[in-house]
Protein backbone atom coordinates (compact mmCIF):
# COMPACT_ATOMS: atom_id res chain seq x y z
CA UNK A 1 0.00 0.00 0.00
CA UNK A 2 2.55 2.45 1.16
CA UNK A 3 4.55 1.54 -2.40
CA UNK A 4 1.76 2.07 -4.43
CA UNK A 5 1.44 5.31 -3.01
CA UNK A 6 5.29 6.67 -3.47
CA UNK A 7 4.77 5.30 -6.94
CA UNK A 8 1.28 7.16 -7.85
CA UNK A 9 3.59 10.21 -6.03
CA UNK A 10 6.47 9.85 -8.43
CA UNK A 11 4.25 9.62 -11.49
CA UNK A 12 2.58 12.51 -10.42
CA UNK A 13 5.87 14.64 -10.05
CA UNK A 14 7.33 13.53 -13.16
CA UNK A 15 4.07 14.36 -15.20
CA UNK A 16 3.81 17.59 -13.79
CA UNK A 17 7.44 18.73 -14.43
CA UNK A 18 6.49 18.27 -18.11
CA UNK A 19 3.32 20.33 -17.88
CA UNK A 20 5.40 23.41 -19.76
CA UNK A 21 6.61 21.42 -22.75
CA UNK A 22 3.07 19.66 -23.38
CA UNK A 23 1.60 23.21 -23.41
CA UNK A 24 0.65 24.24 -26.74
CA UNK A 25 1.98 27.39 -26.70
CA UNK A 26 3.66 28.73 -30.27
CA UNK A 27 7.73 29.21 -29.96
CA UNK A 28 9.78 32.32 -30.53
CA UNK A 29 13.82 31.77 -31.13
CA UNK A 30 15.83 34.42 -29.58
CA UNK A 31 19.39 34.49 -29.64
CA UNK A 32 22.09 36.32 -27.89
CA UNK A 33 25.68 37.07 -29.69
CA UNK A 34 28.05 39.42 -29.31
CA UNK A 35 26.12 40.59 -26.21
CA UNK A 36 23.53 41.40 -28.53
CA UNK A 37 19.63 40.30 -28.93
CA UNK A 38 18.83 38.89 -32.50
CA UNK A 39 16.27 39.92 -33.67
CA UNK A 40 16.35 43.25 -31.46
CA UNK A 41 12.67 43.60 -31.96
CA UNK A 42 10.32 40.81 -31.87
CA UNK A 43 6.80 40.60 -32.79
CA UNK A 44 4.28 38.00 -30.82
CA UNK A 45 0.48 38.06 -31.36
CA UNK A 46 -1.79 39.80 -28.49
CA UNK A 47 -3.12 38.14 -26.46
CA UNK A 48 -1.56 34.56 -26.23
CA UNK A 49 0.67 32.78 -24.36
CA UNK A 50 4.26 32.29 -25.94
CA UNK A 51 7.13 30.56 -25.37
CA UNK A 52 10.64 32.39 -26.17
CA UNK A 53 13.70 30.49 -26.18
CA UNK A 54 16.96 32.51 -25.51
CA UNK A 55 19.96 30.52 -27.51
CA UNK A 56 22.79 32.35 -25.88
CA UNK A 57 25.90 31.73 -28.29
CA UNK A 58 28.51 33.81 -26.05
CA UNK A 59 30.83 32.38 -23.99
CA UNK A 60 30.06 33.96 -21.16
CA UNK A 61 26.15 34.41 -19.30
CA UNK A 62 24.11 36.65 -19.87
CA UNK A 63 20.45 37.56 -17.77
CA UNK A 64 17.34 38.31 -20.06
CA UNK A 65 15.74 41.08 -18.18
CA UNK A 66 12.45 43.06 -18.37
CA UNK A 67 10.80 45.18 -15.96
CA UNK A 68 7.50 45.17 -17.91
CA UNK A 69 7.27 42.01 -18.20
CA UNK A 70 8.50 40.93 -15.29
CA UNK A 71 11.17 38.25 -16.44
CA UNK A 72 14.21 38.09 -14.72
CA UNK A 73 16.22 35.20 -16.08
CA UNK A 74 20.09 33.74 -16.21
CA UNK A 75 21.35 31.76 -19.41
CA UNK A 76 24.87 30.33 -19.24
CA UNK A 77 27.21 30.59 -21.52
CA UNK A 78 26.88 28.30 -24.90
CA UNK A 79 23.18 27.33 -23.49
CA UNK A 80 19.56 28.07 -24.56
CA UNK A 81 16.91 29.10 -22.10
CA UNK A 82 13.07 28.92 -21.75
CA UNK A 83 10.93 31.71 -20.90
CA UNK A 84 7.04 32.19 -21.32
CA UNK A 85 5.86 35.88 -21.58
CA UNK A 86 1.93 36.45 -22.00
CA UNK A 87 -0.75 36.96 -22.72
CA UNK A 88 -0.13 40.27 -23.34
CA UNK A 89 -1.93 43.33 -24.33
CA UNK A 90 -1.21 45.53 -27.54
CA UNK A 91 2.26 47.36 -26.57
CA UNK A 92 5.78 47.54 -26.67
CA UNK A 93 7.75 45.78 -23.98
CA UNK A 94 11.54 46.31 -23.79
CA UNK A 95 13.84 43.88 -22.52
CA UNK A 96 17.68 43.98 -21.95
CA UNK A 97 20.41 41.74 -21.08
CA UNK A 98 21.42 42.72 -17.45
CA UNK A 99 25.20 41.74 -17.65
CA UNK A 100 26.25 43.84 -20.94
CA UNK A 101 23.48 46.30 -20.55
CA UNK A 102 24.93 48.86 -23.35
CA UNK A 103 24.54 46.36 -25.91
CA UNK A 104 21.88 43.84 -25.21
CA UNK A 105 18.79 45.71 -25.78
CA UNK A 106 15.32 44.56 -27.66
CA UNK A 107 11.59 44.90 -27.63
CA UNK A 108 8.96 43.13 -27.55
CA UNK A 109 6.02 43.84 -29.84
CA UNK A 110 2.77 42.52 -28.97
CA UNK A 111 -0.35 42.88 -31.99
CA UNK B 1 32.99 49.72 -14.66
CA UNK B 2 29.74 51.36 -13.63
CA UNK B 3 27.86 48.73 -14.87
CA UNK B 4 29.51 46.43 -12.49
CA UNK B 5 28.75 48.97 -10.12
CA UNK B 6 25.99 48.99 -10.87
CA UNK B 7 24.84 45.55 -10.84
CA UNK B 8 26.73 44.19 -7.55
CA UNK B 9 25.07 47.25 -6.11
CA UNK B 10 21.62 46.18 -6.99
CA UNK B 11 22.23 42.27 -5.74
CA UNK B 12 23.73 43.25 -2.56
CA UNK B 13 21.23 46.00 -1.60
CA UNK B 14 18.76 43.58 -1.69
CA UNK B 15 20.38 41.23 0.79
CA UNK B 16 22.00 43.93 3.07
CA UNK B 17 18.07 45.04 3.66
CA UNK B 18 16.87 41.75 4.22
CA UNK B 19 20.00 41.36 6.44
CA UNK B 20 19.41 44.74 8.05
CA UNK B 21 15.88 43.98 9.31
CA UNK B 22 16.18 40.34 10.86
CA UNK B 23 18.99 41.85 12.58
CA UNK B 24 16.71 45.04 13.75
CA UNK B 25 14.10 42.55 14.85
CA UNK B 26 16.55 40.69 16.97
CA UNK B 27 18.49 43.12 18.54
CA UNK B 28 19.73 42.29 22.20
CA UNK B 29 19.41 38.87 21.39
CA UNK B 30 22.46 36.79 22.52
CA UNK B 31 24.54 34.96 20.19
CA UNK B 32 22.50 36.12 16.84
CA UNK B 33 26.09 37.36 15.39
CA UNK B 34 27.10 33.67 14.99
CA UNK B 35 23.88 32.62 13.28
CA UNK B 36 23.50 35.06 10.89
CA UNK B 37 27.99 34.70 10.22
CA UNK B 38 26.84 31.29 10.26
CA UNK B 39 23.88 31.76 7.43
CA UNK B 40 26.60 34.46 5.20
CA UNK B 41 29.03 31.72 4.92
CA UNK B 42 26.43 29.13 3.87
CA UNK B 43 24.79 31.51 1.60
CA UNK B 44 28.33 32.80 -0.30
CA UNK B 45 29.65 28.94 -0.58
CA UNK B 46 25.81 28.05 -1.75
CA UNK B 47 25.83 30.57 -4.39
CA UNK B 48 29.55 29.64 -5.35
CA UNK B 49 28.06 26.02 -5.85
CA UNK B 50 24.56 27.47 -7.76
CA UNK B 51 26.74 29.36 -10.36
CA UNK B 52 28.87 26.49 -10.88
CA UNK B 53 25.91 24.08 -11.20
CA UNK B 54 23.61 26.94 -13.04
CA UNK B 55 23.82 25.35 -16.33
CA UNK B 56 22.42 22.09 -14.45
CA UNK B 57 19.58 23.82 -12.70
CA UNK B 58 18.85 25.81 -15.29
CA UNK B 59 17.95 22.03 -17.20
CA UNK B 60 15.97 20.64 -14.79
CA UNK B 61 12.46 20.37 -14.69
CA UNK B 62 11.98 20.22 -18.74
CA UNK B 63 14.11 24.00 -19.04
CA UNK B 64 12.79 26.08 -16.21
CA UNK B 65 14.50 24.26 -13.53
CA UNK B 66 16.29 28.03 -12.42
CA UNK B 67 12.31 29.76 -11.82
CA UNK B 68 11.54 26.63 -9.70
CA UNK B 69 14.83 26.57 -7.36
CA UNK B 70 14.26 30.44 -7.25
CA UNK B 71 10.51 30.07 -6.01
CA UNK B 72 11.60 27.58 -4.21
CA UNK B 73 14.25 29.31 -1.97
CA UNK B 74 11.58 32.68 -1.77
CA UNK B 75 8.83 30.37 -0.34
CA UNK B 76 11.50 29.19 2.24
CA UNK B 77 12.38 32.57 3.14
CA UNK B 78 8.78 33.56 3.13
CA UNK B 79 8.04 30.73 5.90
CA UNK B 80 11.08 31.81 8.34
CA UNK B 81 9.85 35.54 8.36
CA UNK B 82 6.34 34.30 8.73
CA UNK B 83 7.33 32.09 11.77
CA UNK B 84 8.99 34.68 13.01
CA UNK B 85 6.58 37.01 13.30
CA UNK B 86 4.43 34.93 14.54
CA UNK B 87 6.59 33.82 17.02
CA UNK B 88 7.39 37.00 18.48
CA UNK B 89 3.56 37.35 18.58
CA UNK B 90 3.51 34.43 20.89
CA UNK B 91 6.21 34.84 23.00
CA UNK B 92 6.04 38.90 23.01
CA UNK B 93 5.34 39.33 26.55
CA UNK B 94 8.29 37.65 27.49
CA UNK B 95 10.36 39.89 25.51
CA UNK B 96 8.39 43.36 27.00
CA UNK B 97 9.79 42.62 30.40
CA UNK B 98 12.79 41.83 29.43
CA UNK B 99 13.65 44.85 26.97
CA UNK B 100 12.76 47.06 29.75
CA UNK B 101 15.93 45.52 31.60
CA UNK B 102 19.40 47.05 31.44
CA UNK B 103 20.87 43.86 30.50
CA UNK B 104 21.61 42.67 27.08
CA UNK B 105 21.27 39.11 27.77
CA UNK B 106 17.59 38.08 27.10
CA UNK B 107 16.10 35.05 28.66
CA UNK B 108 14.90 34.78 24.88
CA UNK B 109 17.75 32.88 23.84
CA UNK B 110 15.58 30.06 24.02
CA UNK B 111 14.08 31.46 20.77
CA UNK B 112 15.48 29.20 18.02
CA UNK B 113 17.45 31.76 15.76
CA UNK B 114 18.21 29.37 12.96
CA UNK B 115 15.88 31.44 10.98
CA UNK B 116 18.28 34.53 11.00
CA UNK B 117 20.82 32.10 9.75
CA UNK B 118 18.50 30.77 7.22
CA UNK B 119 16.84 34.07 6.03
CA UNK B 120 20.33 35.64 5.50
CA UNK B 121 21.58 32.21 3.58
CA UNK B 122 19.27 32.07 1.44
CA UNK B 123 19.40 36.38 0.60
CA UNK B 124 22.92 35.69 -0.36
CA UNK B 125 22.41 32.48 -2.16
CA UNK B 126 20.55 33.92 -4.74
CA UNK B 127 21.99 37.58 -4.98
CA UNK B 128 25.53 35.71 -4.96
CA UNK B 129 25.27 32.79 -7.53
CA UNK B 130 24.48 36.35 -9.85
CA UNK B 131 27.35 38.34 -9.04
CA UNK B 132 29.39 35.12 -9.24
CA UNK B 133 28.29 34.34 -12.72
CA UNK B 134 28.39 38.14 -14.14
CA UNK B 135 31.62 38.17 -12.58
CA UNK B 136 33.19 34.91 -14.07
CA UNK B 137 31.43 36.30 -17.45
CA UNK B 138 33.44 39.35 -16.59
CA UNK B 139 36.64 37.52 -16.12
CA UNK B 140 36.25 35.25 -19.14
CA UNK B 141 35.95 37.78 -21.32
CA UNK B 142 39.38 39.60 -20.50
CA UNK B 143 38.72 42.79 -21.33
CA UNK B 144 38.74 45.73 -18.78
CA UNK B 145 38.50 42.89 -16.15
CA UNK B 146 40.60 44.91 -13.48
CA UNK B 147 38.30 47.94 -13.81
CA UNK B 148 35.01 45.68 -13.54
CA UNK B 149 36.29 44.18 -10.68
CA UNK B 150 36.93 47.71 -8.80
CA UNK B 151 33.34 48.55 -9.76
CA UNK B 152 32.34 45.33 -8.33
CA UNK B 153 33.62 45.65 -5.29
CA UNK B 154 32.59 49.40 -4.88
CA UNK B 155 28.96 48.03 -5.41
CA UNK B 156 29.35 45.52 -2.94
CA UNK B 157 30.67 48.90 -0.43
CA UNK B 158 27.67 50.48 -1.20
CA UNK B 159 25.26 47.75 -1.08
CA UNK B 160 26.49 47.14 2.65
CA UNK B 161 26.95 50.43 3.63
CA UNK B 162 22.91 51.14 2.62
CA UNK B 163 22.18 48.61 4.54
CA UNK B 164 24.04 49.65 7.66
CA UNK B 165 22.45 52.88 7.18
CA UNK B 166 19.02 51.17 7.42
CA UNK B 167 20.22 49.24 10.34
CA UNK B 168 21.34 52.02 12.57
CA UNK B 169 18.65 54.37 11.15
CA UNK B 170 15.87 51.68 12.43
CA UNK B 171 17.60 51.66 15.55
CA UNK B 172 17.22 54.89 16.18
CA UNK B 173 13.34 53.93 16.80
CA UNK B 174 12.12 54.09 19.89
CA UNK B 175 12.03 50.48 21.38
CA UNK B 176 8.22 50.61 22.33
CA UNK B 177 7.51 51.81 18.50
CA UNK B 178 10.66 49.24 16.91
CA UNK B 179 8.41 45.86 17.71
CA UNK B 180 5.54 47.15 15.52
CA UNK B 181 7.89 48.82 12.85
CA UNK B 182 10.21 45.34 12.00
CA UNK B 183 7.37 43.60 12.10
CA UNK B 184 5.76 45.15 9.77
CA UNK B 185 9.31 45.61 7.76
CA UNK B 186 8.88 42.00 8.11
CA UNK B 187 5.78 41.18 6.71
CA UNK B 188 6.27 43.38 3.45
CA UNK B 189 9.35 41.98 3.20
CA UNK B 190 8.06 38.67 3.36
CA UNK B 191 4.92 38.62 0.62
CA UNK B 192 7.38 40.59 -1.63
CA UNK B 193 9.32 37.98 -1.53
CA UNK B 194 6.23 35.66 -2.28
CA UNK B 195 5.56 37.89 -4.97
CA UNK B 196 8.78 37.60 -6.63
CA UNK B 197 8.24 33.99 -6.03
CA UNK B 198 5.06 33.98 -8.19
CA UNK B 199 6.27 35.57 -11.00
CA UNK B 200 8.80 32.75 -11.09
CA UNK B 201 6.14 30.53 -10.95
CA UNK B 202 4.64 32.29 -14.24
CA UNK B 203 7.51 32.50 -15.87
CA UNK B 204 8.00 28.72 -15.87
CA UNK B 205 4.32 28.14 -17.09
CA UNK B 206 3.46 26.71 -14.02
CA UNK B 207 0.70 29.76 -13.06
CA UNK B 208 -1.60 31.59 -15.59
CA UNK B 209 -0.52 34.78 -16.08
CA UNK B 210 -2.71 38.07 -17.67
CA UNK B 211 -1.86 41.27 -18.30
CA UNK B 212 -0.07 43.52 -16.03
CA UNK B 213 -3.04 45.61 -13.95
CA UNK B 214 -0.84 48.95 -14.30
CA UNK B 215 2.31 50.06 -15.43
CA UNK B 216 4.53 52.67 -13.43
CA UNK B 217 7.69 52.22 -15.47
CA UNK B 218 7.72 55.89 -16.70
CA UNK B 219 6.86 57.22 -13.09
CA UNK B 220 9.37 54.97 -10.58
CA UNK B 221 11.27 52.25 -12.67
CA UNK B 222 12.91 49.51 -11.19
CA UNK B 223 16.52 50.70 -12.35
CA UNK B 224 16.42 53.93 -10.06
CA UNK B 225 17.68 54.06 -6.54
CA UNK B 226 14.59 54.74 -5.16
CA UNK B 227 12.90 51.84 -7.21
CA UNK B 228 15.55 49.36 -6.40
CA UNK B 229 15.03 50.12 -2.32
CA UNK B 230 11.18 49.84 -2.77
CA UNK B 231 11.35 46.40 -4.77
CA UNK B 232 14.20 45.18 -1.99
CA UNK B 233 12.14 46.44 0.88
CA UNK B 234 8.33 46.10 0.10
CA UNK B 235 8.45 44.18 -3.06
CA UNK B 236 7.26 46.91 -5.43
CA UNK B 237 7.34 46.26 -8.99
CA UNK B 238 6.40 48.80 -11.54
CA UNK B 239 3.57 46.13 -13.78
CA UNK B 240 2.63 43.80 -11.58
CA UNK B 241 0.27 41.01 -12.82
CA UNK B 242 -3.04 39.75 -10.92
CA UNK B 243 -1.09 36.33 -9.55
CA UNK B 244 1.39 38.87 -8.64
CA UNK B 245 -0.84 41.12 -6.61
CA UNK B 246 -2.75 37.75 -5.02
CA UNK B 247 0.34 36.32 -3.74
CA UNK B 248 1.19 39.64 -2.20
CA UNK B 249 -1.89 40.34 -0.58
CA UNK B 250 -2.34 36.90 0.60
CA UNK B 251 0.91 36.41 2.17
CA UNK B 252 0.38 40.25 4.01
CA UNK B 253 -2.74 39.20 4.99
CA UNK B 254 -2.23 35.29 6.38
CA UNK B 255 0.79 36.73 8.28
CA UNK B 256 -0.82 39.30 10.24
CA UNK B 257 -3.67 37.24 11.04
CA UNK B 258 -1.45 35.20 11.87
CA UNK B 259 -0.07 37.66 14.42
CA UNK B 260 -3.08 38.26 15.49
CA UNK B 261 -4.57 34.98 16.02
CA UNK B 262 -2.07 33.03 17.31
CA UNK B 263 -0.27 35.44 19.44
CA UNK B 264 -1.48 37.99 22.19
CA UNK B 265 -0.20 41.05 20.49
CA UNK B 266 -2.14 43.26 22.03
CA UNK B 267 -1.40 42.65 25.74
CA UNK B 268 2.48 42.81 24.54
CA UNK B 269 1.48 46.41 23.25
CA UNK B 270 0.10 47.34 26.06
CA UNK B 271 3.06 46.61 28.62
CA UNK B 272 5.36 48.29 25.67
CA UNK B 273 3.48 51.23 26.15
CA UNK B 274 4.27 51.41 29.82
Amino acid sequence: MKHKTIIVALVAISVLSTVPAMAETPVYELSIKDHMFEPALLEVPQGQKVKLVVKNLDATPEEFESYELNREKIIPGNSKAVIFVGPLDAGEYPFFGEFNMETAQGRIIAK
Amino acid sequence: MYSALLIVFREILEAALVISIVLVATRGVAGRGRFVAFGMGVGIAGAILVAIFAETIAGMFAGVGQEVFNATILFLAVAMLAWHNIWMAQHGRELASNLKSVGAEVAVGTKPLYFLSVVTGLALLREGSEIVLFMYGLTASGNGASAMLTGGLLGLLAGTALGIALYFGLLRISARHLFAVTSVLILLLAAGMAAQASQYLMQAGYLPEYAPLWNLNGILPLNSLPGQILHALVGYVPSPTAVQLVFYIATATLIFVGGKTLGRASAFEKRIVR
